[in-house]
């Protein structure tokens, strides 16, 4: 039964949140600065574009450190 | 625009998971039997149809600013996903989506497998592959199609993109009895992820407060702009050394099988 529910969550976390969790938890910090920002005079709508604009490069210089160039047909190829 | 937006995105994404989702199912009835593996597919597109009928109403009864934010959130995380597996793929760093492969590794796995029915499911391993191929490439694109269609209160829109898709998919398969190795996957992946990423970023931003200068017009900078950043990571990924992944594949990394 507990691993049926550990399956469960494990589909909706890699459902959800993928291969990198810190473009989830970004996300949501980046949408919470918006929400605190926009209750000011101050524009907020740059915000999420300049997060994503941080985030990706990142996220893909990981995954560039992380594999090698025999990762080529290796798993996760979904 | 945004309808157009929103037909093209549900659409493109529900083609792509379709065909992925025809290249198991032909697997589990090629190799196995083929009543067990469309009585495999009813069943996954009934509970489909089940969550999504009892979700799309529910979605929109949702205030718009609080289910902007919570779904520009969500369609964010899943579009940059998208758009970090399509650059990785484009940039030679993963494995191209090979259908032809894919195929051939499921059809193996099935006559290996020793046969056993249960009920009225003569091969219970063909209705299994069948219907969790269905289910679960079919979740994205209720996602989609649910996050899209609850944002721009056209549920019936993005229900019709998507089950445009599901019939050129099936007719094409039913056609030529074999995976779509030609239709051009990573592409149009990565033209989704483009496009979830600007609307999860659009509606995201305005679920929490934001303006954005030139209200709904800022799409119409939103999308080329991801689309160009997306183009230059993936420049600097093949500039890093990587091998191209495959003879001949074009700017987004395309195997033209």
């Amino acid at each position: 039964m507990t691993a049926k529910i550990t399956a469960f969550l494990k589909f909706w976390y890699d459902f959800i949140v993928g291969d990198d969790w810190r473009i989830a938890v970004a996300v949501i910090a980046a949408l919470a600065l918006t929400e605190v920002v926009s209750s000011t005079s101050l524009p907020a709508w740059w915000i999420l574009p300049a997060a994503v604009a941080l985030l990706l490069p990142l996220s893909l210089r990981r995954a560039h450190r992380r594999r090698r160039p025999s990762g080529l047909g290796g798993p996760g190829s979904r | 625009m945004s309808s157009g937006a929103l037909f093209i995105a549900v659409f493109l994404a529900c083609i792509v998971e379709a065909v992925e989702a025809l290249t198991i199912v032909l697997a589990a009835g090629t190799g196995r039997d083929w009543r067990s593996a469309l009585i495999g597919v009813v069943a996954g597109v009934g509970v489909l149809a089940v969550a999504v009928a009892a979700l799309g109403p529910a979605l929109t009864a949702v205030p718009l600013t609080g289910l902007r934010l919570v779904v520009g959130g969500l369609l964010l995380i899943f579009g940059l996903q998208w758009l970090r597996k399509a650059i990785l793929r484009a940039g030679g760093l993963k494995a191209l989506h090979d259908e032809a492969a894919i195929f051939q590794t499921a059809l193996d796995d099935a006559r290996a497998t020793p046969s056993r029915g249960r009920g009225v499911v003569a091969d219970w391993y063909s209705f299994t592959l069948s219907f969790k191929g269905v289910l679960l490439e079919g979740l994205e694109v209720a996602f989609i199609a649910l996050t899209f269609g609850a944002n721009q209160h056209d549920i019936p829109l993005a229900a019709l993109a998507a089950g445009a898709a599901v019939l050129v998919v099936t007719v094409a398969g039913i056609a030529i009895r074999a995976p779509l190795a030609r239709v051009p996957e990573n592409s149009m992946k990565f033209v989704v992820g483009v496009m979830l990423t600007a609307f999860g970023m659009f509606w995201g931003a305005e679920g929490a407060g934001a303006q954005w200068p030139g209200a709904d017009a800022a799409l119409l900078v939103l999308i080329p702009s991801i689309a160009l950043f997306a183009l230059g990571l993936v420049a600097i990924l093949r500039r890093a050394g990587r091998p191209p992944a495959t003879a001949g594949s074009s700017i987004t990394g395309e195997a033209h099988s």
